[in-house]
């Protein structure tokens, strides 16, 4: 029998049902590749039990042949900005260290009710605010991937699901949440070579996730295969009546939908994304995605999305801004850190509390917000932001009467090393340059791995699909996983 | 746009976030290459758009108006409300005394 | 044109008045949350996730809470803005959960509308003034700060953040106290009849930030203070006076006034400055990002109409003109619910039983409803039951009092009787013999009596003193015990005195 941490969700869900092996057995297995993976620093608590549990509740009903859910005897990561009721959920926040929810998020109480388990907290950046885990109070997270010739140098597992990306492409998990604002599934993804797909804005419910930019913000599963997406997507999306902008549409089959059959299909190349001093290779995995998506019977059309440019400033002033105001309830008053300096008034103790309690990058966006926001500056950037916005959704639009799904690289690099960028906020910014359109636009978006580049280092490619359209992201996303062949995985050295 | 040192202490002040004068240091060139960047945003010909408001057609839904209708969203949870409090006394959160 | 001035030492001044009122709304739950809105709880027993701001917690609004707003709109006859947004206003406070309050400020749900103060002579207003309203939104309650428990803490309860509030914005229309306790007086008794506040003030249900500038009468708006959260018709009036004053006598003295928040204290009836506030004024006001715009179809905005009540201003010329009541007893019945609900009932029921129209029958009610009634309860203090004087009981006694068989005194003695016991009009009348003589022969006797015994004053009288008839008729009723119809002897009087 193949190790049980090689597997999948769905084989697992499927070995699991078959009575192949137990659920438990399954638990074990990736409770004890959790304990060994100290090294990654990819989990701020670990939840054996909560695993273990789970998975005995899946044996039972299984034994006296009740249904099983989608999810039945997989046990995930949580990025650990999903609340979890009785479990310490940080951002990865000082601020918020050692709160303990007294709820459950609705995605990931959905995961629980389709038989999944949690083996525990995964690290991220800071309130979901980095692209390579390197802002978490928790330390980095470090990729399982190296340089082939490089070296021991640590890389960055990408960002804001750095402890997603890493614990599936290190075959700890079979699959974890992400959550995705401006790329935060997406880059982890395609730096670690596994898939992630961000729904339509709306399909996963917010309830309960720990809020960095409401109206950008978006769950999503991250996993090693499309199909395993499919599964876990459809686990859980659903509407939401506590969430405003929860979508009231029934979640489509789109596992059993799923097919690499593109005939018919127009894929569009947006010539915007084709930036000065993008890496060849990456250039050259767009090439061969162009190939396989031909191969797979779709027409391939040249498109443009003129704006594109702008997704980027935009993004960093709509972002910051609603996170400047996300951000103002971690004051010490009602949970989390409190720092109360002798004879510190009121005003004092939230300055004090909110110095200590959160990190550069965290207080960097919110003088950011704060700044945009106020007074006599409001038109200028946010509602600029704003229209900016309208025009970037527009080019989609229009690019829609020309095809059905787009692909696009997800990043202009492949994973740098850890310290990189972090001198430098800006080049950080611009590695969620190809992720952040469609995060402005809230429409579907997936990286699939592609390739290796010559530094054996995993390269994604990026689909986008028109709104509620996940289907065509996913088929899309299918028919290069079954062409691109793409089996390598990183060295176990920790 | 340029900040400096001096504007982002007022910023922070607006925040509440208590800053040294080596981090205004650090901060107010960090900022000022963002807000530089952004400015590009200005190029834009935006006359003829509306700022974006939803960003899928959604409407509005309302909830009835029923008290603890779904106990998630409903109130009389006291000890739930103060279990996470720094400092909780009496059935209240307290604060530094606050003069008004 | 109101001619109320403040005289400064250089001469006159003129109080510009502008009112931005904090009704609560009616509801069971919050406007964003399931928590009940019950006054009067524990502390923090009705909060809600939601409402302690806990992480990942999301708005939904209370449709309840929406309509109640439309409605009030329409009772004001504002433009209703069928597509709004919520915003969210940002700065630090102990009793702000979030950080923001979510209210309206790019684009509030109820847009320009107006309501009439009446023309009050006593008062200074001369005629009826129209007072414009710019705007009403809709928005978050904050929570409660408590000083006093605890020597270096402030103790903090959450149970009335999240309560719907509207704030009615008016035009900066009035020019006298009297003219902004009548507003305010105005404005709750609309909110009364819509249904959408209790217009509690005790409660601080409503609540009033007054805007005050003082200018030379025809000159430019000066400088405007606001007076945050005063809780009382009464103390609305005092803040414009001390604060007009103060303003005039400060820039008599060579000041200038500042644009600043200010307190008002109940105690000494003073004002002065909220410095704590003054920085907070850059709130940052954005569209609230975890909300969509607001959009209202017809159906919602034609069962908000279709659901209005007969308002004030309707009601009291309907009373004068279809019911023929004064302007003054009108005024009276329209200004309270509880009022014209009961005179209403009374008058539906009394006309019933006379077999009159209610037109017929409505300035006796009335004069029942505002002088005999009142009088009588208000005599018996505590003994009166209230409970007691139901509808049926009072038209029974007015029934009575219409077809002769008792008299005015007796209908208050009747009804004295009702609201001790709860007994039956008609059986307290048998019972205790309070029923008037109608029956012309034992009357006639009397009368007969009486002349005989004042043949000197019935001379008189044939003489030309036609004063004389009212004594006569006293006469009679003395002898009567006051049991007769006055009527019938009014009647046989004259016949017999020729």
């Amino acid at each position: 029998m193949t190790e049980l941490t090689e597997l999948g969700v769905k084989a697992i869900r499927d070995g699991v049902a078959a009575g192949d092996f137990t659920a438990r057995e399954v638990a074990e297995a990736h409770n004890a590749a959790v304990a060994a993976a100290g090294e990654l620093n990819a989990f701020i608590v670990t939840t054996p039990d909560h695993a273990l549990a789970a998975a005995e509740r899946v044996d039972a009903d299984r034994a006296a042949g009740k249904q099983l859910g989608a999810m039945a005897g997989v046990p995930i990561g949580m990025k650990d900005l999903f609340a979890t009721k009785g479990v310490q959920t940080t951002a990865a926040s000082h601020i918020l260290e050692g709160f303990t929810p007294e709820y459950e998020s609705t995605v990931s109480q959905n995961l629980w009710n389709a038989g999944a388990g949690m083996l525990g907290k995964l690290n991220l950046d800071q309130f979901a605010m980095g692209s390579s885990n390197e802002t978490s109070y928790f330390g980095n997270v470090i990729s399982p991937w190296r340089h082939k010739d490089g070296g021991n140098a640590d890389l960055a597992p990408g960002g804001s699901s750095g402890g997603s990306s890493a614990v599936v492409a290190a075959r700890i998990a079979p699959a974890a949440t992400g959550t995705d604002t401006g790329g935060s599934i997406r880059q982890p993804a395609a730096f670690t070579g596994i898939c992630g797909i961000k729904p339509t804005y709306g399909r996963c419910s917010r309830w309960g996730v720990v809020a960095f930019a409401s109206s950008l913000d978006q769950a999503g599963p991250m996993a090693r295969s499309v199909e395993d997406c499919a599964v876990m997507l459809g686990a859980m999306a659903g509407f939401d009546p506590k969430d405003s902008t929860s979508l009231d549409l029934p979640v489509p089959e789109w596992e059993a939908n799923l097919s690499a059959d593109l005939r018919g299909k127009k894929v569009g190349i947006p010539k915007e994304y084709r930036m000065e001093g993008t890496d060849p290779e990456i250039l050259e995995s767009w090439e061969r995605g162009k190939e396989w998506l031909r191969d797979a019977g779709a027409e391939v059309v040249d498109i443009s999305l003129p704006h594109t440019k702008y997704a980027l400033p935009a993004y960093y002033i709509i972002a910051p801004a609603e996170a400047s105001s996300n951000l103002a309830r971690y004051d010490g008053v009602r949970y989390g850190l409190r720092d109360l300096p002798d004879g510190a008034g009121l005003q004092d103790m939230y300055a004090a509390t909110r110095a200590e309690g959160f990190g550069d990058e965290v207080k960097r966006r919110i003088l950011i917000g704060t700044y945009v926001l106020s007074a006599g500056f409001y038109d200028a950037y946010y509602n600029q932001a704003q229209r900016v916005r309208t025009l970037i959704a527009r080019d989609f639009e229009k690019a829609w009467a020309q095809c059905d799904v787009i692909l696009a690289p997800t990043t202009p690099t492949a994973a740098f090393a850890l310290g990189d960028k972090m001198d430098d906020p800006l080049a950080m910014y611009l590695n969620d340059v190809f992720a952040v359109p469609a995060s402005l636009a809230g429409l579907p978006a997936m990286s699939v791995p592609a390739m290796l580049n010559g530094d054996g280092l995993p390269l994604g490619l990026q689909l986008i699909g028109k709104a509620f359209d996940e289907q065509g992201v996913l088929n899309a996303g299918l028919a290069i996983q079954q062409r691109a062949g793409f089996d390598a995985k990183p060295e176990k050295w920790w | 746009m340029s900040v400096d040192q001096t504007t982002v202490a007022k910023i922070a002040s607006l925040a509440r976030i208590k800053m040294s004068e080596d981090e205004l240091a650090r901060m107010a060139p960090e900022l000022s290459q963002i807000l530089d960047w952004v400015e590009q945003l200005g190029e834009v010909d935006t006359s003829q758009v509306e700022p974006m408001t939803a960003v899928i057609p959604n409407t509005l839904r309302l909830r009835d108006d029923v008290i603890d209708a779904d106990p998630l969203t409903g109130g009389d949870k006291r000890d739930a409300v103060l279990a996470n409090a720094p400092a909780a006394e009496h059935g209240f959160f307290g604060v530094p005394k606050v003069i008004e | 044109m109101s001619t109320y001035r403040i005289q400064g030492a250089t001469g006159e001044w003129e109080v510009v008045i502008g009112l931005e009122v904090h009704a609560q709304v009616t509801s069971n739950a919050k406007l964003f949350s399931g928590a009940s809105t019950a006054f009067g709880a524990e502390p923090n027993t009705q909060v809600s996730l939601i409402d302690a701001a806990m992480p990942g917690m999301l708005p939904v609004p209370n449709r309840e809470c929406i309509r109640q707003a439309v409605r009030t709109g329409m009772a004001i006859e504002a433009t209703i803005n069928a597509w709004s947004r919520f915003d969210r206003k940002n700065y630090f406070y102990a009793d702000l959960p979030q950080g923001y309050q979510i209210s309206q400020l790019y684009h509030p749900l109820v847009g320009e509308g107006s309501l009439t103060i009446e023309a009050d002579e006593k008062a200074g207003i001369p005629q009826d003034k129209v007072i414009g309203i710019e705007r009403i939104h809709v928005e978050q309650d904050a929570g409660k700060l408590m000083h006093d428990q605890h020597p270096t803490m402030s103790y903090v309860d959450l149970n009335r953040c999240g309560v719907a509030l509207m704030e009615i914005v008016s035009r900066p229309d009035m020019r006298s106290p009297a003219e902004a306790g009548a507003y305010v007086r105005k404005l709750r008794t609309i909110l009364r009849y819509v249904g959408s506040c209790d217009g509690n003030m005790e409660e601080g249900s409503m609540r009033a930030d007054v805007n005050v500038s003082v200018r030379r009468p025809g000159e430019e708006f000066g400088t405007r203070t606001e007076t945050k959260n005063v809780n009382s018709v009464r103390f609305v009036m005092q803040t414009i006076e001390h604060e007009a004053r103060r303003q005039v006598d400060l820039i008599e003295d060579g000041g200038t006034v500042v644009q600043e928040t200010r307190l008002f204290d109940p105690n000494t009836g003073t004002t002065r400055s909220m410095r704590s506030k003054e920085d907070a004024h850059d709130y940052r006001y954005f569209p609230d990002p975890d909300l969509l715009p607001l959009e209202l179809d017809d159906a919602f905005l034609e069962e908000c109409r279709a659901s209005l009540p007969e308002l004030p201003d309707a009601k009291r010329r309907r009373y004068v003109e279809e019911l023929g009541l004064s302007d003054y007893n009108a005024a009276v019945l329209t200004a309270e619910v509880e009022t014209f609900a009961r005179f209403e009932t009374l008058l539906a029921e009394t006309a019933k039983r006379l077999g009159k129209s209610e037109k017929d029958a409505a300035t006796q009610v009335a004069n029942w409803s505002l002088s005999v009634a009142p009088g009588v309860m208000n005599a018996l203090g505590d003994e009166a039951n209230p409970a007691h004087a139901t509808a049926e009981a009072q038209a029974a006694i007015l029934q009575m009092q219409a077809a002769g068989e008792i008299s005015g005194g007796q209908a208050k003695e009747i009804f004295e009787i009702v609201l001790r016991t709860g007994r039956e009009p008609a059986e307290i009348a048998e019972t205790e013999g309070l029923k008037q003589q109608s029956d012309t022969g034992a009357i006639e006797a009397e009368i007969d009596k009486v002349l005989a015994a004042n043949a000197d004053k019935v001379e008189e009288y044939r003489g030309g003193k036609d004063k004389l008839f009212g004594f006569f008729v006293g006469q009679t009723m003395k002898a009567m015990q006051g049991k007769a119809n006055p009527a019938v002897v009014n009647e046989l009087l004259k016949a017999k005195l020729g």
